[in-house]
């Protein structure tokens, strides 16, 4: 059927959903509807590591075979040093900025290693904004119980503790840096509601707060002369005696290994969307393959919560060109609703992510989904409804870049709502660490969404870019103070001699070398 | 995925009649299906892209390209990942250009809108020839915001550039040798970190933290039991 006679029942409907309200699920219900629906309890997914830090854990088949999987370093390569640091910082993005910032502004020899080019990152992508308590209504108390509230009781309360704390000071740094947040005619930043929140917490720079922030950081990474090292691919750690000294990297254009010696390491490789686990479209960018966390977990470094994953509810999925790509979800802060095929609103929009992702899902497996010829399934955002509520021209001022990305394809979402379904955005987990980032391997540190533990098992929307600026700084400023207390240590691979060994003593398969770097989107054949 | 009314179905042009186009990528020939990005036309002909990737969702600016359609002399300027191919299409994603960054300590900065000129003493140079602005992907005014800053209103084009995905590719076209983007982010940071108000309520904030204001609170609610919490959050509207 042609789209627009699909979308008229959304169009229908409209004046009577405007005065409806749902409420949030009770606790109970929502456990329930999760478990019945959330891709996270989908047990043929899942399967237990069979060695390592984490043995016996479940987590994605996808991802349990990169843990296991070989390092492409042969046990006889040269380890004699390219370069040698205080702090070698792995991954450009926000969390990998702030942590090289901050360990130059104390003095350190920084290099900081991107397997792409500096700022290529899911944070560059951040629309939805930053949460930091600084209204007089709000306080970090009421931000950590939300955060706990949408991470199912299971966040570190340490590590939430100091980010929700950290926050207004973060808020400070990035003002002096130049970063524009917006503001309310009064001078104060303007905060947002997000999903899951009890107050207006979000600090926003239009719907590009990620790209605002990540421009303003690269700047500043170069006006700094931080030393850097651009497509070059950490793919091994090195160590001694159980300690991180250094990486070996991959030249990702002549294809040569060679040698960082480091005193310290901080990983902030990102997350996992390209793994595409359970075959979801992924709405990360294209080097998010979870390399830190092979990395790390080879080294000895555990885990924690890696069997649960962030569906953002609001995936493109129509046209088949923006599929993944998320729409954000400060359209429905402002009050976008979702919408069966019957024209039927079925959950409250601002509800934490994982209950809005099941309660889509739910409506699709129960026939209420709008489908596209190329297979795929969906339920409308209702988009117009701003325009109707704020008055025309509300989504091209406060949604430039959705507006934008929909126009390239001829599509107005002033006009039309949109089909979306959630897409695979962020890994909830990662590689345990304290309070000062450093993970239970001496020396190495890991930021930002490769750590785990402080989202608990869902994160609250907005805290991703506060966690990466919070805990890029604190590594930061921890592995540069080791540094300066420390002496190199000796660069070995044993602990990957070490690996190999129980990799062969449980059959793991030959064939997985991690990290994966890169999709293998490019056709073969 | 259960029984779907067979009515919701959209209708997709590429499903009901699939079409393969022909594209010139860098010169060379390849039959790619219709309607595809010009990144997944890239992989789709074999190539892996390592330098010209980022983001996949048009914010990071890596995959700057240099296009054609068929018949039209015209060559525009697109992000590989938000431009879908059509027939008779030639492009070029465009190599890293070594334009020049100013190097700066914004905190230190005495007087922002006059050291631009020191910083990038080419910014007032510009010809007119408004060549950036034809070649902006975001289709921001490019040209305009360079005079803009030129004449010290920074908040303009802080405004008018909050779209620039620092994609480089009004550089090259530069008959002045301005990096227009550049210049854009030195005035767009210095608005920020000079030129805007401090907020009140947020140096209050950290200053009730520092004073321990919220100690007591942070004690209670730290001794609770999970069940306690749990409660305490069921609470939160």
């Amino acid at each position: 059927m042609d789209i627009h006679k699909l979308q008229e029942i959304v169009h229908k409907t409209r004046d009577a959903r405007r005065k409806q309200t749902i409420p949030k699920y009770a606790p109970a219900e929502r456990d329930t509807l999760i478990k019945k629906y959330h891709p996270d309890f989908r047990e043929s997914a899942y399967r237990p590591i069979k060695f390592g830090p984490n043995a016996g854990d479940k987590t994605v088949r996808e991802l349990a075979a990169l843990l296991e999987g070989d390092s492409p370093v042969p046990a006889g390569q040269d380890l004699a040093p390219a370069h040698s640091c205080d702090v070698l910082v792995v991954g450009g993005g926000g969390a990998g900025c702030a942590a090289a910032l901050h360990a130059h502004a104390q003095g350190a020899r920084v290099i900081l290693a991107t397997k792409l080019r500096l700022g290529d990152s899911n944070t560059v992508m951040a629309q939805g904004g930053m949460q930091i308590a600084v209204t007089n209504e709000d306080s970090p108390v009421t931000h950590f119980l939300d955060t706990l509230k949408g991470g199912h009781m299971k966040n570190d309360h340490d590590l939430l503790k100091v980010m929700v704390e950290e926050g207004p000071s973060i808020a400070q740094w990035l003002l002096s840096l130049g970063v524009l947040f917006d503001r309310d005619a009064d001078g104060n930043l303007h905060v947002k509601k997000g999903g899951g929140s009890s107050k207006p917490r979000l600090l926003t720079a239009s719907d590009y707060t990620g790209l605002e922030i990540m421009r303003v950081l690269k700047d500043e990474v170069l006006n700094q002369k931080i030393q850097l090292l651009e497509f070059s691919a950490a793919v091994e750690l090195l160590s001694d005696k159980g300690v991180c000294t250094g990486a070996v990297l991959r030249d990702l254009d002549n294809k040569r290994f060679f040698v960082v010696a480091a005193r310290t390491v901080i990983l902030a490789t990102g997350g996992i969307g390209r793994l595409h686990i359970q075959g979801f479209p992924t709405s990360n960018h294209f080097g998010a393959t979870g390399d830190g966390l092979a990395m790390a977990y080879r080294m000895g470094a555990k885990l924690m919560h890696i069997d649960t994953f962030q569906y953002h509810p609001s995936g493109a999925v129509y046209p088949e060109q923006l599929i993944g790509a998320l729409v954000t979800e400060g359209i429905r802060s402002e009050g976008g609703q979702l919408v069966n095929a019957k024209g039927e609103r079925f959950v409250n929009e601002l509800d934490t992510r994982d209950v809005v992702s099941s309660s889509i899902i739910r409506e699709c497996e129960e026939g209420r989904g709008i489908r596209t010829m190329s297979g795929r399934i969906g339920v409308w955002l209702d988009t117009p409804l701003l325009e109707v509520e704020q008055g025309e021209g509300t989504l091209l001022k406060h949604f430039p870049a959705m507006v934008r990305q929909y126009e390239r394809f001829g599509i107005n979402i002033a006009k039309d709502p949109v089909l979306i379904y959630p897409t695979l955005h962020y890994q909830n987990g990662g590689v345990k660490i304290d309070v000062n980032g450093e993970s239970q391997v001496k020396n190495l540190f890991v930021a930002g969404e490769a750590s785990g533990g402080l989202h608990g098992r869902n994160r609250l929307m907005g805290n991703s870019l506060l966690d990466l600026m919070v805990y890029g700084k604190r590594s930061g400023l921890t592995a540069a103070a080791r540094a300066k207390s420390g002496s190199q240590g000796k660069l070995t691979l044993d602990h990957v001699t070490q690996f190999r060994g129980e990799a062969k003593k449980h059959h793991a398969s030959a064939d997985v070398v991690s990290p994966m770097l890169f999709p293998a989107y490019a056709k073969k054949e | 995925m259960g029984d779907i009314n067979k009515e919701n179905v959209i209708d997709q042009e590429e499903v009901l009649h699939p079409k393969m186009v022909t594209v010139e990528i860098a010169g060379k020939k390849y039959d790619v299906p219709e309607g595809i990005t010009v990144i997944k036309a890239l992989w789709y002909a074999g190539q892996e892209v390592i330098r010209g990737i980022g983001c996949l969702g048009g914010f990071c600016g890596a995959c700057a390209t240099y296009y054609r359609t068929k018949d039209d002399p015209k060559v525009r300027t697109c992000l590989a990942c938000q431009t879908a191919v059509q027939d008779g299409m030639s492009f070029s994603m465009v190599p890293p250009f070594p334009a020049r960054k100013a190097v700066y300590n914004m905190a230190e900065l005495k007087d922002p809108k006059q050291d631009l000129f020191s910083l990038y003493p080419e910014a007032p140079l510009c010809r007119n020839c408004n060549a950036c602005t034809e070649a902006c992907p975001q289709t921001i005014d490019v040209r305009e915001g360079v005079w803009r800053a030129v004449f010290g209103d920074f908040k303009a084009v802080s405004e008018m550039f909050m779209d620039c995905v620092m994609c480089g590719l009004c550089t090259p076209v530069c008959i002045a040798d301005i990096a227009p983007n550049l210049v854009a982010l030195y005035a767009s940071r210095a608005q920020g970190a000079h030129f805007t108000e401090k907020p009140e309520r947020l140096e209050h904030r950290i200053k009730e933290i520092a004073d321990g204001k919220y100690r007591d609170e942070w004690t209670r609610v730290l001794k609770m039991s999970e069940q306690e919490l749990v409660k305490v959050c069921a609470e939160l509207k």
